[in-house]
């Protein structure tokens, strides 16, 4: 499954942790003298610093014929490398702004956050880059333990082990957050792709997730045929929410946390559109939670 | 006066021309609320305060950059980030809306194509690749994982299962191997170390498994990059994957 790297290249990970942060090094692992069929790592660091092999290489009007192939994948990657650069320094200087700004100005807060984390909130929210959870409820370092997936789906737990149902466990039975939310969001790829599905056979990974969500879509079908295919998926999107609220409860250790009221289920949607945010309550009493049954909620919230 | 104090004031003035019953009724109400704790955690009021906030210092500010983001999205990254509350990277990379696809799990694991068990990972994957055409991806691991320690005790301590957890966590076996042969003499918090970075390694291999990310690295359009934030030391490594065959010689 995975290739088994050589010792020399985690040894060359390994001792960047002795660096301080604002004096990197370059690692050039790559250049001729490297001539082993293997896959490798560069450490990418500050580019003030780029020595011998790669610049004399790019002198060299006809190399050799044996390693003709070779040089060029090297010019290949030089030209590439400008754009890199500014790549690898934009993330250099976003972590050095997050350590300027909040780490140091936070210290005693963040050596208490390296002892542990008790985070609040569990939060299961999509994948999709405008609706990060920490930029839109403002969630700081240790508040809420976070599951993205696409689509903000969260399978049943007689569908076996998920990556999902794992984080859930940790979060649950580790951690003992008090709150789950789980946060859809407006013009969803995942559900459009969910309401898109044929019945013919499609082989892709989007369908085999995405099918978790199939009840949702039924429900919807059921409820708004009669709507256009944006605002049916508009109304899935919150469907889904729902379904994903009622397949929390067949995980038996929620059930019996939010039974003792030592746990809340909530479902949220983010609407990127309007900028506007619902949250609604799972009102549990222990009864009449079949499929069919509404979602019995309380506290319902409209923030605009 | 706050809310709560006002409420035991407006229940006092109902005791002195009451019953009996109503009136222990009303002092039980009001031992009630004198015994709440005024900084007692409200959930709801904690995302209420966070969205507004966004709504005010972000979206209304920005209304060119949402407008646009509402139509449609172009990250530049997918990235792959642990669920421990305090490793997001939109804090330590500062990503902004739009900017990465970000999966997050527990350990931060890529595990091998595998469309029946591991779909969620693999739909997210084509989704970011296929359909959205990221042109890197990203995969962070950080100091103190607990499911890498998870991964690295378990099941040797004798510990009882946790029957999800440790069957997503085995997903790093071979780290762990790794690790274990190389560095078992040293403690456990410096194999644990070792291990959360070997995972981030193993999960940049596991993405070559998959037939799109084959294709991106083959057109180069595609990078692939591991990182490592460390929150004891407020450090952040970063290294870029390069999978490619030297070619040695032909004839």
């Amino acid at each position: 499954m995975a290739t088994l790297l050589p010792s020399s290249f985690t040894k060359n990970f390994n001792s960047s942790i002795d660096y301080p942060i604002t004096s990197f090094q370059t690692f050039a692992i790559f250049g001729p003298k490297l001539k082993t069929e293997q896959t490798h790592f560069r450490l990418s660091t500050s580019f003030n610093v780029r020595t011998g092999s790669p610049l004399e290489l790019k002198a060299m009007k006809e190399p050799p014929g044996l390693t003709q192939k070779l040089d060029k994948n090297r010019l290949d990657r030089l030209a590439e490398s400008e754009n890199g650069c500014d790549l690898f320094e934009d993330l250099k200087h976003r972590f050095l702004r997050f350590k300027k700004h909040k780490f140091e100005e936070n210290l005693g807060h963040f050596q208490n956050l390296a002892e542990g984390q008790a985070p609040k909130f569990m939060i299961i929210a999509c994948a999709d880059s405008r609706v990060c959870p920490s930029v839109i409820l403002g969630f700081q370092p240790g508040e809420a333990f976070m599951v993205r997936n696409v689509a903000n789906l969260v399978p049943p737990f007689e569908s076996g082990p998920s990556e999902t149902n794992a984080a859930l466990e940790f979060a649950v039975n580790s951690l003992k957050v008090e709150n789950i939310l789980v946060i859809g969001h407006s013009r969803c790829g995942g559900i459009r792709a969910l309401m898109s599905m044929q019945d013919e056979v499609d082989s892709s990974f989007i369908r085999s997730w995405v099918i978790v969500g199939k009840n949702a879509r039924l429900n919807t079908k059921s409820a708004a045929s009669h709507l256009g295919f944006d605002q049916q998926c508009r109304h899935c999107e919150k469907e889904s929410v729902d379904h994903s609220l009622v397949n929390l409860l067949t995980y038996p250790w929620i059930e019996q946390k939010v039974a003792k009221g030592e746990l809340s289920v909530h479902g949220g949607y983010y609407d990127f559109v309007d900028c506007t945010f619902e949250k609604w309550t799972l009102d549990y009493k222990g009864s009449n939670f079949g499929k069919n049954s509404r979602l019995p909620v309380k506290n319902r919230f409209y923030w605009c | 006066m706050g809310s709560l104090e006002e409420a035991i004031e407006g229940l006092k003035k109902f005791l002195s021309d009451k019953d009996d019953a109503a009136v222990a009724q009303i002092k039980k109400l009001i031992t009630g609320l004198q015994e709440r704790d005024p900084n007692e955690y409200d959930p709801v009021k904690r995302i209420l305060e966070g969205f507004q906030h966004f709504k005010i210092n972000k979206f209304d500010k920005h209304p060119k950059l949402y407008d646009k983001l509402a139509e449609g999205q172009w990250p530049k990254f997918l990235v792959f980030a642990c669920s421990d509350s305090r490793v997001c990277p939109s804090h330590i990379l500062d990503f902004q809306p739009g900017e990465a696809f970000m999966v997050r799990n527990i350990a931060n694991m890529v595990p091998a194509f595998d469309k029946l068990k591991y779909s969620g990972v693999g739909a997210a994957i084509e989704y970011a690749v296929s359909v959205l055409e990221v042109q890197n991806i990203l995969v962070i691991g950080h100091s103190r994982c607990g499911g890498i320690e998870r991964l690295m005790t378990h099941p040797e301590d004798n510990s009882a299962p946790f029957d999800f957890i440790d069957e997503w966590v085995k997903i790093g076996l071979p780290a762990k191997v790794k690790v274990q042969a190389e560095f078992g003499d040293l403690p456990l918090e410096d194999q644990c170390k070792h291990c959360e970075k070997q995972s981030v390694k193993l999960s940049l291999c596991n993405l070559e498994t998959y037939p799109y990310v084959q294709m991106g690295l083959a057109n180069k359009k595609l990078r692939l990059m591991g990182g490592y934030y460390d929150f004891v030391h407020g450090k952040f490594e970063l290294l870029e994957f390069e999978p490619h065959f030297h070619h040695l010689f032909s004839t």
